[in-house]
Parts: C-alpha cells; structure tokens; sequence
C-alpha cells in the first residue's frame, strides 16, 4: 500500500469529527416513541463513513469499533430493533469514545483503551439481547400517504431562463395542500439587489398522496438550476405521548435548514470550500488597508472643484460604493451562524440534566444569527457557563416545581438576534431566579463591596464579582465562585456587555450584548483641543448645544445636563484625556449624547467633524490598555485618531450621580 | 574604575553564545549607547504624535507607521537629559522587540559597529543614567566607550510602562 494516503488522512479526520458531530446531534433529536426513519439513517451513515474511511487508512481500532455501533444503527433502521432509550444513550457514549479514538489516531497519542473495551462490550451485550420486532403499528410504512418535504433553492439564474418558482407552486399546490417557508438567510439590500437574480430560498411541505414522480415533475424545468431534494414526511407524532420518565430534551427547529441535514444533501456540498482562516485575515487585512486608502482618496478630493473634475469624482464615488460592498462581503466570510456555538448544548443540557436529576427542555431562537468567527470561539466558554448556571441552581427539581405550580419540566431558552451596530444572545431559564436579598447578603458576607442603597440591576451585578457565588455547596458543575466573574471579564474583552434581569420565582435572564464586527466601526469623528476621536455611531444618540439653563452643577459631583426630561452627567472630553487647553462652558461647546449598556451620558466636545467608516486599529498590540480608549484608528490624512470606549465612559459616570 | 568580578559571568556567557556583535549606536544626553542592530527596524524622524490619555511624560503618544500603531517613548525625558527639542532634526528609532514595535527618540543617531569579544567589557556597577540591570557591557573602540544596553529588558521594564503587567511577567 503506497503511503500516499497520508495527505488524506486531514480530510479524513475533518470529516470524521463533522459525522460525529451529525451523529450526535442527531441522536438528541431521536425521540424513542417515533420511528424517525431520516434521523436514524443520518446517525448510519455517519458511522458507515467513519468506518469506511478508517477500514481504507488503516485505523482498525477505529474501523472495529465503528463496526459494533453501525451493526446495532443497522438493526434499528431496518425496524428490526426497536428504538430505546438504553439504546440511544449507549450509542452516545459510543459517540464520545469515538471522539477519544480519532483524536488519539490524528494525534499519535494514546487511546482510553478502557473506555473503549467497556463501550464496546456494552455494545456487544446490547446486540445480543433479544430483539423486539415492534408491533407494524408504529412504525409509519414509506408515507406514500402522508406527503413530501421539499427543499428548493434555486440557483441566483432562474429567472433569466424564464423560470418563475411561484407558477412551480402553484401546480404542486394543485397536487395537494402546499405549504411554502422561505428559508432565512442573507439578503442583499434594496440598493444592491439585482431585481433578475433570485435571491431567495424555499422548504416546501405538500400533504397529499402526490407520488414522488408527480412532485419531481413539477420541477422538471429547472432540475439544472436549482438544488432540489425531495423526501418523504412522517405522520405527525399522535397527542397525548407522555413525555419518557427521566430526561426529555428537545431541541426545537425554529430555522428549518440546519446545517446537520446538509450532507445527505450533496447539492449543498459541492457548493461550499475549505478556506483557511488565515487567508482570510490576510484578506480581511487588505480590505481594511483599502478603506483606508479609499477614505484617503476621497478626503484629498474634497480640495477638487467638482465642475473640472467630475470624471473623477464620480470614479471616486464608483470607488466608495464598490469599497464598502467588498468590505461587507469579506467580513461576511467570517460570519458564521450561531448555530456553530448552540449546536453543543442539546448534549451538554442533556448530559447535566440527567447527572443532576432534573428533568430540562432547551430551547434555541435564532440560530441563524450570524457572528464573526473569532467571536463565536470566545463566546462558547462563557455560554457554557452561564447554562451550567441555569442548569445547576437556576432550574429546580421536577417536585418543587409541580409544588409551585409550574411545568414539570424546566425550560432553557437560548436566543440570538440582531439589535443595531450587535448582536444580542440571551441564555434564560423559568427557574427560580435570582434572590436579590440573598446574593447581598452574601456578598456583604464576602466583603464584595456594594453601596447603601443599590437598585435591583446593580445587586445583581455583584453576581459578576470575583469570588463571589451563593451556592451552597460547591459541586463540580459550578458554584466555585470563579466562573461569573471570568465570565464578564471574557465578554468585555470582546466589547461586549453583560446584563440580568430576574422574576423571583419565574426564572432569570442572561444578555449579552456584542459588536458584530471587530475590525471596522462606523463612526462619527469629533474634534477635542488640537485632536480629533473617533465615537462609535452605534452609541450616539443626539447632538445639541445645550442653553444655559441646561446645565446644572450638582454638589461634589459634577456637573449634568438637561435633555428633555432627563438629567445626564456631562464628561468634558478635554479633562477627561487630560488635554491642553482652555475650558470652554458647556453652553459654549457641543454636546453628544451617547448610551451603552442601558445608560447616557453626555460628552463634551468643540466640533462635530464628520462621519466616516474606520479600521479599528489595535493600541493593546504595541502597547497596552488604555483607560476609556477602546482602540485606535488612522484616518485619511495619515494621523492617528483614538476611539472612545463609550461603555467605560458611561459605567464610571453614570455610577458616580446615581438618580 | 573598579569593574566587580561579579559583572563578568553573564558577559561571558553571552559572548560564548555567539553574541550579536553589531551595534547601532546613538548618543543620548552626554553618552554614546549601543543597541544589537538585529532589534532595529528601522531610524525615522518625527512626525505628529497622537497623544494618550493617562501617560507618563516621556510616552509622547503613538505614530502611524505604515498603518500600525506604535508607541513613542522619548529617552530624553525618560533619562531626564537636557532639553527634549522637536525638529526637523529629531530622529526616532523604531525598535522590534518581544513581538512588538516601539519606537524611541534619542539626541542622535551614529553608525553601526562591529565590535568583537575583546572590544566589550564587562559593565560597572554604577555611573550610567541608564540602571546597569540593563547594561550587557562596555564597548571601547579608538576612543569612544559605547554603553551596551539590552534594549529588550529596557523597554520591557516596569518602569518603561509600556506593557500591561500581564506581558511583563511573561518576559
């Protein structure tokens, strides 16, 4: 056998993990008491792939084990064993030891050999139990009966052959009853959509007895230029199913292309490509350089007259326009659906929930939501640790929440979704919630400082202090004390913000508020003194010149100013940077209103200047932290400009006049 | 000048690792100082420096170079030598160290030397402006003395505050 096979063994072990991975979260979704014929042929074939590839590179440990668990997948989807939950939780151990092998064959490093012997014999024993054909009643025969499920997605060039998808529905519709959902995924905007090209995707449901020819015929015009799969539905589950004792979770689909049912799909496949992060930084990097040199361009422009030269500007408004839609598509290849980071927590809660004897649903929203990829690695840890949260002492046990007169079964909620210059993901549970009493109690207890009079948001915020924690033991779950605080730590590293919000006795609310791109902000450049920052457009809200009598002193505290009905504390940009320079009075300045994290405050400053796009630079790189810089950037005339951290603004002023 | 023997082991020790022996040289205040040329990126005059909030004095505030952002320490008001003028004459040596681009102003710049194990001495125990943790030796040649700094340690230091704490206790 020539060694050649090497170079494939990467692709091998990527794939692999990715089948695994299906597997999994396709195990999750298995629910005993229905015969989900999809399902159980999506774990197969994941094993199959698995064993075929390791039987064909040689890892015949891999290969022999596979082989056990493919051999009890096969007897389950032929229908001759019938599904249980034994069953099911066997073969995610399967799947977990399965992870320990590969790792060790792709690593060169020793396997759990144990682990693996146990497993295997676990699964042996299973196979050699008897049996039990199930009675045909519940298995659903191929639903001839019971309709198709389509997933259409045209290609961008239907339309220019003459194609229309909504005459393509209406005969289905004329086959039986059509249901038609557009799948959710980016669109252009109304500037930038081409009204010829087909943006659009579909999931088709048809009840009916239409037969698969029938269906197929309809799209028999476009079978080129679409991807198309066709397959049968399952009778929907019968009411009145008990829920099976012990642990239930069901991860409901909200969007309905997930990516777990994209490889039996080979359409999709063909159409996607590895690419290397770091071709994309490097790329991203470029981008970043042109903006600025476009921005340079158009800055020296300005001196032009435009009646000699307007070729020219118009090229350069060309430029501006193709500049910024290339810059949104190179920073929309790092986006990634938030799918990426909730795909691990069907198992996680699953896996806590049975270990802790509490009977958990998890709910997931918005997995579509896309977030930029560096974000979705830093925000994983953090997530974790607030579910393990909710999990451990949020939720209570199945008794005491009958007693209080609620489900039996508590609900995780794990929500994502765009708000503005962010995206916003909430983790939250109908537990408990928080006991502000308590938690002051106990932060008084450990010294945690907190002031006389604290509102409920500011009490719940010592949840975030270090070594703080009410548990009252400490398990291996959490309740060490150390992961809140790590937790908020990790979230404002990414500019991000952290909120709870709580209902005593109806459960507890996470948010997280991140930025949705790290690399380039919108803002709005101010002058100071002889410089000129950068505020995040994003965070502001209004500018004024206030009148006199806007502006207040308050006693030891500093000074506010009056908008409308509000009084906010005014920050002098000049003290606050510690520049040269007279101070002028408020009333003699301009005044921008921001907010962050919920708050405003009202700086000072001499001049508006403009609004511009601008690559965020980092200080941190070269030298450190800055107290209420949150980075820097180089605008057109080649001169550093900072940017404001608003949220470090805000958190130390708003603090300092409480209400 | 009494030289401790103490001072000669980790001269030693560098020369017998195949120390880098070209050195740019500048002079700060009434001295000459060398620096391992391998260090230097590269030698620029001054232009507008952005200032920092919360700075010391001798952190004159970041430049754009090239489109990184790099801090700018002036030696002159960190060493507190004579008077730190701003000019076309000024010059600003941009160093690359522990993974991150500094750069420094000096009185001036001279040439770069070659000095080989026998033209370095060990460094004395006192009398430079510079504190001789950082001072790697002496070199002589013809009549001038170049004091040998570790550039590296300098900028690195606490006092440099430079780096985060966190950085500096990874060096």
């Amino acid at each position: 056998m020539n060694l050649d096979l090497e170079r494939f063994h990467k692709t091998f072990f990527e794939e692999s993990f990715e089948n695994l991975d299906l597997a999994e979260a396709a195990l999750l979704r298995l629910d005993v008491a229905v015969f989900d014929a999809e399902t159980i042929n999506t774990i197969f074939r994941a094993a199959h792939s698995i064993k075929g590839g390791a039987a064909t590179f040689g890892f015949s440990a891999v290969a022999e084990f596979t082989h056990h668990a493919e051999t009890l997948l096969d007897l389950m989807r032929s229908g001759k064993r019938q599904l249980a939950q034994p069953d099911i939780d066997l073969l995610l151990r399967a799947v977990d030891t399965l992870h320990g092998l590969l790792g060790a064959a792709r690593d060169g490093s020793a396997a759990n050999l144990a682990q693996v012997a146990e497993v295997q014999q676990a699964l042996e024993a299973a196979l050699s139990r008897p049996s039990v054909v199930p009675p045909a009643a519940t298995i659903a025969a191929a639903p001839a009966a019971s309709g198709w499920r389509i997933r259409f997605a045209p290609k961008p060039d239907l339309f220019r052959s003459g194609n229309d998808p909504l005459r393509i529905f209406r005969a289905l519709a004329a086959l039986g009853e059509l249901r038609a959902e557009p799948v959710p995924q980016p669109l252009p905007g109304l500037s930038a959509a081409d009204p010829e090209t087909c943006y659009l995707a579909w999931t088709l449901e048809l009840d009916g007895a239409a037969t698969l020819a029938e269906v197929a015929d309809c799209f028999a015009w476009v079978e080129d230029e679409c991807d198309l799969a066709i397959e049968p539905r399952q009778p929907a589950v019968a009411e009145g199913m008990p829920p099976p004792t012990g642990v239930n979770v069901v991860a409901l689909p909200v969007a309905t292309v997930r990516a777990a049912d994209t490889v039996p799909k080979t359409a999709e496949v063909a159409s996607s490509i590895r690419v290397g992060t770091e071709k994309i930084d490097a790329l991203i990097n470029l981008v970043g350089e042109l903006v600025i040199t476009q921005a340079m361009l158009t800055q020296l422009a300005e001196a032009l007259d435009p009646v000699q030269n307007e070729k020219l500007l118009n090229g350069l408004s060309q430029l501006d326009r193709n500049t910024r839609m290339l810059q949104e598509a190179v920073m929309a290849t790092r986006m990634l659906p938030m799918e990426a980071v909730f795909s691990r927590f069907p198992r996680l809660v699953h896996d806590l929930a049975s270990k802790l004897g509490k009977q958990v649903r998890l709910v997931t929203v918005g997995e579509q939501t896309e977030l930029d990829k560096s974000v979705i690695e830093k925000i994983s840890d953090p997530l974790n640790h607030l579910v393990r949260n909710s999990l451990d002492h949020g939720l209570e046990n199945s008794e005491s929440r009958v007693a209080a007169g609620k489900d039996a079964v508590g609900t995780i909620t794990l929500k994502a979704a765009h708000q503005g210059g962010h995206i916003v993901i909430e983790v939250g549970d109908d537990g408990r919630g928080l006991d502000a009493a308590r938690i002051l109690a106990k932060a008084r207890e450990k010294g945690v400082p907190c002031g006389e009079t604290m509102s409920e948001a500011e009490i719940y915020q010592l949840i975030f202090a270090p070594g703080f924690s009410t548990a009252e033991q400490v398990t291996d779950v959490s309740g060490r004390g150390v992961g809140m605080d790590v937790v908020k730590r990790n979230i404002q590293a990414l500019g991000g913000s952290v909120e709870l919000a709580s209902r005593p006795g109806r459960g507890a609310t996470v948010t997280i508020r991140l930025p949705l791109t790290l690399a380039i902000l919108d803002g709005m450049s101010v002058g100071v003194g002889e410089e000129i920052f950068i505020l995040p457009l994003s965070s502001v809200i209004e500018s004024l010149q206030p009148l006199p009598d806007q502006v207040k002193r308050v006693a030891d505290a500093g000074t506010v100013v009056r908008v409308r009905n509000e009084y906010l504390p005014l920050v002098d940009l000049r003290d606050w940077f510690s520049l040269p320079g007279a101070r002028r009075p408020p009333q003699e300045s301009i005044v921008v209103i921001v907010e962050a994290e919920g708050r405003k405050v009202a700086l000072q400053i001499d001049e508006l200047v403009g609004q511009q796009q601008v690559v965020i630079k980092s200080l941190e790189a070269n030298y450190r932290r800055v107290r209420g810089v949150s980075g820097a950037t180089i605008l057109g005339d080649g001169r550093v400009s900072l940017i404001l951290d608003v949220a470090a603004v805000v958190r130390l002023f708003s603090q300092s006049i409480a209400a | 000048m009494s030289i401790a023997a103490g001072n000669t082991g980790p001269v030693n020790a560098q020369i017998a690792a195949g120390t880098p022996n070209e050195f740019l040289t500048f002079t700060l205040g009434e001295e000459e100082y060398g620096v391992d040329i391998l260090k230097v990126q590269e030698i620029r005059g001054y232009d507008t420096v952005t200032r920092i909030p919360d700075a010391p004095d001798f952190i004159k505030g970041v430049i754009n170079l090239r489109g990184t952002i790099v801090p700018v320490v002036d030696m002159r008001l960190k060493f507190k030598l004579g008077s730190a003028e701003y000019n076309e004459f000024t010059v600003m040596i941009i160093l690359n160290i522990a993974k991150r681009v500094v750069g420094m102003v000096v009185d001036g710049v001279s040439d770069v030397m070659q000095l080989t194990a026998e033209q370095i001495r060990p460094a004395p125990e006192f009398g430079s402006v510079v504190n001789t943790r950082y001072i790697t030796g002496l070199g002589a040649l013809d009549q001038r003395m170049l004091i040998l700094v570790d550039i590296e340690k300098l900028m690195s230091g606490a006092d440099m505050a430079l780096m985060d704490s966190h950085s500096q206790a990874l060096q």
